[in-house]
């Protein structure tokens, strides 16, 4: 991969099928970035947590509204933006799904498998009045395959909200 | 025993595993294991599927044991707390014996 920066953006339909379109294109982006099986499988899973929560929980399932997802290769990271036409939300309001009383809820485990999965997370005001997600991975080093993310899993996730 | 193959993520996944669960429980059917031997892919639609699955069947009188976790189900599992939730075998044998 080269070090110049790469944009890619996308509107996408709220339906469904846009949830496996917008995985599989961001897959293809870190697989040609560099990135080894495990991270790959965090970052379609990141993207794929995204998109749900715009699909439902910020356009509401509504067909007349809109996903934007965009994607940047810096010098050393992949950047992934999803945006939503919500009403927007904040971390503070998301209840935590480790807490006992949310153990058994049917929902609500996207926005923290998406900051366990992700070296940066966060989510801020979109330019649309909704919720726009901002999530990064580092690239792999070139020179170390031991980074290349065939051995992420022993990092603790963190859960703040 | 359910045996359980592919994805189970928004969509269909989901929907089948939620209507094979209630057609199991609406025939008194309300001891299930579920062999997740196949499935590979699991997102936190088919988390919260697997959650529902669990609490209908306890609130019907019965039990949802999950058998041969592959390492990406597992790991999702501890990951979410729910690993310490749910009964979980690696072996048949064994999760068949736990309902008697």
């Amino acid at each position: 991969m080269g070090t110049d920066p790469k944009h890619l953006e996308i509107t996408l339909e709220t339906q469904v099928e846009s949830v496996n379109l917008a995985e599989e294109m961001c897959l293809r982006v870190a697989e040609a970035a560099g990135f080894g099986e495990d991270d790959c499988y965090k970052i379609g899973m990141s993207v794929r947590e995204g998109v749900i929560n715009a699909f439902h929980y910020g356009n509401q399932e509504r067909p007349e509204k809109k996903i934007h997802l965009a994607v940047d290769l810096t010098g050393d990271k992949m950047i992934i933006h999803v945006l939503d036409e919500g009403a927007g939300f904040t971390l503070a309001s998301v209840p935590d799904p480790l807490a006992e009383e949310n153990l058994l809820s049917t929902s609500g485990r996207g926005i923290f498998l998406m900051r366990a999965f992700m070296d940066e997370f966060d989510v801020v005001p979109g330019r649309t009045g909704g919720a726009e997600i901002v999530m990064a991975k580092k690239l792999p080093l070139q020179d170390d395959p031991g980074t290349n993310g065939k051995g992420g899993q022993d990092h603790s996730p963190h859960q703040g909200a | 025993m359910v045996d359980l193959s592919g994805k189970i993520t928004l969509g269909e996944g989901s929907a089948l595993l939620r209507k094979t669960i209630r057609g199991l429980l609406d025939d008194k059917r309300i001891h299930i294991v579920l062999n997740l031997a196949d499935v590979d892919y699991i997102d936190s639609s088919g988390i919260g599927e697997l959650v529902s699955a669990y609490t209908t069947a306890k609130g019907r009188g019965g039990e949802l044991k999950l058998l041969h976790l592959t390492k990406k189900v597992h790991d999702l599992l501890q990951l979410t707390k729910l690993y310490t939730v749910f009964d979980v075998y690696t072996e048949e044998s064994a999760a068949l014996s736990s309902f008697q």
